[in-house]
C-alpha cells in the first residue's frame, strides 16, 4: 500500500472508536427522497439559549449537513443532511460541543393527523363553551323574559357548529360501534349531546326556562380534553419489526460451482449453494465456513459487540456481520429458515401478544357504559310512569346522562399519565406508550442483559504497560482496523501524525503496519512475538520489529450505579436476574459484582422469549431491560420493557420506556413513578365514581337545573386533574450515587 | 338592550379571532417546541422562524446555492 498517494491512506483511517456506528445512524435515519436524510438525535442535556446556539452550531459546520433545529421541549436536535457528502460525524461533533448525544427515532409526531383533528375539536368546542357559559350566567343570574330567549338562540347557533364539527368524533366512534352491535363509551355520550341539544332547540322555540347549551358544549369540551391527553399518552405503531428487517440483506453474491457469480435475491438462494460474504457485509443465510478467514460480530446473536474468529469448518448466522476478511459460505438453510427470519417471527408473535393487553381507561369504560344506559334509561320510565309528562321525563333522563358523564373519568387516567410522563422525562427516561406505565406498576421481576445493560457495552483499554513514547504509534496503528479492541486502542489518544504504511490486518490476528521504517504489530500475544507468561489476562498486545513492547488490558465496564439500581430493585420488591447471550463465566462475574445470584448464559434470542414466556405462565409480570439486537424479541415479549437510549435501533423500537445516559438507576426511579402513578389513577377513578353517585340521586330526583350541571361537571374535572397534577412533584430524582461508579474488568473472548 | 346587541357579536368576535389565531399557529407549527420559542428570543443570529417556514426557505436556499 506503499505505493499510494498519501491522501488515500489517510482515507483508510477508520478513526477512533466512533461513538455511534455509521450503520446505525443510517438505520435511525429516515430518507427524505434526492439524497436528503432525517436523523433525530436525544440531547438530555440541552436546557438553555446557549445550548441551542452551540449544538446548532457544531451540527451545521459539519459538511453536508443541511440544516440543525433543536427542540428544546423535547430535547431532541433534528439534523437533516446529504448522503452524497458521506455520514457527517454527528454525535462526535456534539460530543466535542460538550453534550452527549444518541440516537432516537424520527419523531413524527407533530405530523399525527389524529392528533391535529382532535387539538382543533377540543379548541371549536372550548370557544363554543365559554361563549356559551358567558350568556348563561346571565340567565342565571335572572336575565328577563326577552333577553333569556335572545341569548338561548345565540347560545343554539353556537352550540350548533361545535357539535356539529367536535361532536362528529363521538358520534363517528359510537356509530362505528352500534354498527357491529357492540357499546361503547362514545353511545352514552353521543345519545346524551345529541337529545340535550334537541331538547333545549325544542325549549328555545316554545320558550321554556332551561336549555342545556352549555352542558352540552363543556361536556363536549372536557371530554375532547380528556381525549387529547389520551391520544398524546397513546403508543404509536412500534416498527421493531421493521427496522429488524432492514438489517436483512436484500441479497448476496452466488457463487456457482464453475465459479461465476451472480447477485440474487436472498430469497432464491437454496441450500448447498456457496455465496461469497464480503468485509462490511452481513451473512444473508445460516451457512458454514468454505473458505476464508474473518472476524465476526455476532451482536445480533449474542448480543456481544467483541468480535469471534471464524474460519473453514465454522459455522455462521444469518444477521452476523463479516468485518474483515471476505468468506465463502456454504449454505446450510434457506432464507425463510435462518436466525434472522426466525428472530423477524419471534419479534411479530411479541408484537402481536402486546396488543392484547387492556388498558385501565378501557377496562372501566367497558363496566361504566352499560350501566349508564340503564340508569337513564330507567330513569325515564320511572318518571314517565310517576308523572306522564313526557317533556319532564326526557329532562331528567338527560340530566341523568349529563351527570353521570364519564368526563373526570376521561381525563382520570392520560392525565395523570401525561404528568408521569414528564416526570420520567425530567429524570431522562421517554416514555412510549402510557400503557406501559400502568405494566410498568404490576411488575414483580426484573429481567437484565448484561453486555450495554449492566455494562457500558463498549471496549475500554483499562490498563497498559506499553511505554508512553510507543503510544503515538499505537493510536496510528489501531485506526486503522474495526476491531473492537483496536478501537478502543485508537481511543485513548488523538490521531497522532504518523504515516502507516504496508497496513495488513491478519483476521483473529491483528494489525502490523510500518511506522519511521520499523514494523509494528498489534494483535494476539503469541502474533506479535510476545512471549512468557501475561500477568494481565485478556490483553493486546504492541510489539516493534518482534520485540514486545507492552499490553493494553481492554474490557467492558460496568455501568455506573449498575450495583445500586439492583439494591434499589431489590427494595422495592423485585427480584432480579441476568439473561445473557454471553459466556456462564462473563455473566456469572457480573452477576456477583453486582450482587444479583440468578444469572443465565449463553441464551439465544429465541431462549431468552421462551425464559420470560415461562415466568409469565407462572403469572409474573416481567421488566426486561436489554439494549442489543438479540434482545429485540426479549423486550417485545417481556410484560413491559426498558432500553437504554445508547441500545441499537431495533431494541430502541421494540422497548417501551428508553433511558437517556449512562445511569441504570433510571430503572428504578421509573419503577417508583409508575407505582405512584397507578395510585393516582386509581384514586381518580374512586373520585370520579363517587362524584357521580354523590349527584346522580339529584339527577334522578329531577333537580339537575342546567346550573348544576355546569357545576358539578366542572368541579369533578377539575378535582381529578388538580389530583394528577400531585405527581409532578417538586422533587429531583433519588440522586445518582457516585460511589456506585466503580470499574470491573470483564474478560474479553479474544 | 341595544347595548347588548353591540356587546354580544363584540365579545364572539374576540372569541373567534383567538379561535382563528389558535388554529392558525398550530397548523404553522408554532406550539411544537414552546420552550424552545421562549429561548431563541435571545439568540441574534439564529433564525427564530418556525420549523415549517424555514424548511420552506431552506429548500430554496439548497436550491440557489446548488450542492458543492
Amino acid at each position: 500500500m506503499s505505493c499510494c498517494a498519501p491522501g488515500t491512506e489517510a482515507a483508510l483511517e477508520i478513526g477512533p472508536a466512533r461513538l455511534l456506528d455509521d450503520r446505525e445512524i443510517l438505520l435511525a435515519s429516515r430518507d427524505l427522497g434526492d439524497g436528503t436524510l432525517q436523523t433525530d438525535l436525544s440531547i438530555p442535556a440541552a436546557h438553555c439559549a446557549g445550548c441551542i446556539r452551540s449544538i446548532e452550531g457544531a451540527l451545521a459546520r459539519l459538511e453536508g449537513v443541511i440544516s440543525a433545529r433543536v427542540n428544546l421541549t423535547a430535547r431532541r436536535v433534528a439534523v437533516k443532511w446529504r448522503r452524497e457528502a458521506g455520514i457527517p460525524p454527528l454525535v462526535d461533533a456534539l460530543r466535542g460541543a460538550g453534550y452527549d448525544a444518541s440516537l432516537t427515532e424520527v419523531d413524527d409526531s407533530a405530523a399525527d393527523p389524529e392528533m391535529a383533528r382532535l387539538l382543533r375539536a377540543t379548541a371549536v368546542a372550548g370557544f363554543a363553551a365559554m361563549n356559551i357559559m358567558l350568556l348563561s350566567v346571565s340567565v342565571w343570574s335572572g336575565a328577563g323574559n326577552e333577553m333569556r330567549q335572545a341569548f338561548h338562540v345565540i347560545s343554539a347557533a353556537l352550540a350548533l357548529p361545535a357539535l356539529i364539527y367536535s361532536g362528529r368524533i363521538f358520534f363517528l366512534s359510537a356509530w362505528g360501534a352500534l354498527r357491529v352491535g357492540r357499546t361503547n363509551m362514545d353511545v352514552p355520550i353521543s345519545v346524551g349531546v345529541l337529545l340535550a341539544f334537541f331538547l333545549s332547540v325544542y325549549d328555545t322555540v316554545t320558550g321554556g326556562p332551561h336549555a342545556y347549551f352549555d352542558a352540552v358544549t363543556s361536556l363536549l369540551f372536557f371530554l375532547l380534553a380528556g381525549r387529547t391527553v389520551d391520544q398524546a399518552m397513546r403508543g404509536r405503531a412500534r416498527d421493531a419489526v421493521r427496522s429488524l428487517a432492514r438489517m436483512m440483506p436484500r441479497g448476496a453474491m452466488v457463487v456457482a460451482p464453475d465459479g461465476a457469480r451472480e447477485y440474487r435475491q436472498t430469497l432464491a438462494i437454496e441450500a448447498g449453494e456457496t455465496v461469497l460474504v464480503l468485509a462490511g457485509e452481513r451473512m444473508p443465510v445460516d451457512g458454514t465456513v468454505v473458505s476464508g478467514a474473518a472476524s465476526l460480530d455476532l451482536s445480533v446473536v449474542t448480543g456481544e459487540s467483541t468480535a469471534e474468529q471464524v474460519g473453514p469448518g465454522s459455522k455462521v448466522l444469518s444477521g452476523s456481520l463479516n468485518l474483515d476478511g471476505p468468506l465463502t459460505v456454504r449454505v446450510d438453510r434457506p432464507q425463510k429458515d435462518s436466525f434472522l427470519s426466525d428472530m423477524v417471527r419471534l419479534m411479530e408473535a411479541a408484537e402481536g401478544g402486546r396488543a392484547r393487553y387492556r388498558r385501565i381507561a378501557d377496562r372501566a369504560a367497558s363496566l361504566y357504559s352499560p350501566v349508564v344506559h340503564v340508569v337513564a334509561l330507567s330513569a325515564f320510565i320511572a318518571w314517565l310512569w310517576a308523572t306522564g309528562d313526557m317533556h319532564r321525563s326526557l329532562t331528567v333522563a338527560i340530566a341523568v346522562l349529563i351527570i353521570t358523564c364519564p368526563c373526570a373519568l376521561g381525563l382520570a387516567v392520560p392525565m395523570v399519565q401525561a404528568v408521569a410522563a414528564r416526570r420520567l422525562f425530567s429524570f431522562g427516561v421517554t416514555l412510549k406508550d402510557g400503557a406501559a406505565l400502568e405494566r410498568l406498576a404490576e411488575v414483580d421481576h426484573v429481567a437484565l442483559d448484561k453486555t450495554g445493560t449492566m455494562t457500558e457495552g463498549m471496549a475500554r483499554v483499562m490498563s497498559f504497560t506499553v511505554p508512553e513514547r510507543e503510544l503515538g504509534a499505537a493510536v496510528a496503528l489501531a485506526r486503522m482496523s474495526r476491531h473492537s479492541a483496536a478501537r478502543a486502542v485508537a481511543a485513548l489518544a488523538p490521531a497522532p501524525s504518523l504515516i502507516v504504511e504496508d497496513v495488513r490486518e491478519t483476521p483473529g490476528k491483528g494489525i502490523k503496519g510500518r511506522i519511521a521504517g520499523r514494523t509494528y504489530r498489534l494483535g494476539r500475544q503469541d502474533w506479535v512475538g510476545a512471549s512468557g507468561a501475561s500477568e494481565i489476562p485478556a490483553a493486546t498486545w504492541l510489539s516493534v520489529d518482534g520485540r514486545a513492547l507492552g499490553a493494553f488490558e481492554i474490557s467492558d465496564r460496568l455501568r455506573p450505579g449498575s450495583s445500586l439500581a439492583v439494591a434499589r430493585l431489590r427494595r422495592l420488591g423485585l427480584s432480579a436476574e441476568i439473561l445473557s447471550g454471553d459466556g456462564e463465566d462473563a455473566v456469572a462475574a457480573v452477576a456477583s459484582a453486582v450482587g444479583i445470584d440468578q444469572a443465565k448464559g449463553g441464551m439465544l434470542p429465541r431462549d431468552k422469549v421462551a425464559h420470560l414466556e415461562a415466568l409469565a405462565s407462572h403469572g409474573r409480570k416481567v421488566l426486561m431491560v436489554g439494549d442489543g439486537l438479540n434482545d429485540a424479541p426479549a423486550l417485545g415479549a417481556a410484560h413491559v420493557s426498558m432500553a437504554p437510549s445508547s441500545a441499537a435501533d431495533v431494541g430502541r423500537n421494540a422497548a417501551d420506556l428508553v433511558f437517556l445516559g449512562s445511569n441504570l438507576d433510571s430503572v428504578p426511579v421509573a419503577i417508583v413513578i409508575a407505582r405512584q402513578a397507578k395510585r393516582l389513577v386509581t384514586q381518580n377513578i374512586g373520585l370520579s365514581i363517587a362524584y357521580n353517585a354523590l349527584a346522580l340521586p339529584l339527577a334522578l330526583a329531577g333537580h339537575v337545573t342546567p346550573l348544576v350541571a355546569a357545576v358539578a361537571m366542572s368541579t369533578s374535572s377539575v378535582l381529578v386533574v388538580a389530583n394528577a397534577l400531585r405527581l409532578a412533584g417538586p422533587g429531583r430524582a433519588p440522586s445518582s450515587d457516585k460511589a456506585g461508579r466503580k470499574s470491573f474488568p470483564l474478560s474479553e473472548a479474544t | 338592550m341595544s347595548l347588548l346587541s353591540w356587546l354580544v357579536p363584540v365579545a364572539l368576535g374576540m372569541g373567534l379571532v383567538g379561535l382563528i389565531a389558535f388554529l392558525w399557529s398550530m397548523r404553522s407549527g408554532q406550539l411544537e417546541d414552546l420552550d424552545g420559542a421562549a429561548e431563541r428570543v435571545l439568540l441574534h443570529e439564529i433564525d427564530d422562524a418556525p420549523l415549517r417556514d424555514r424548511n420552506d426557505r431552506e429548500r430554496t436556499n439548497v436550491a440557489e446555492t446548488g450542492s458543492e
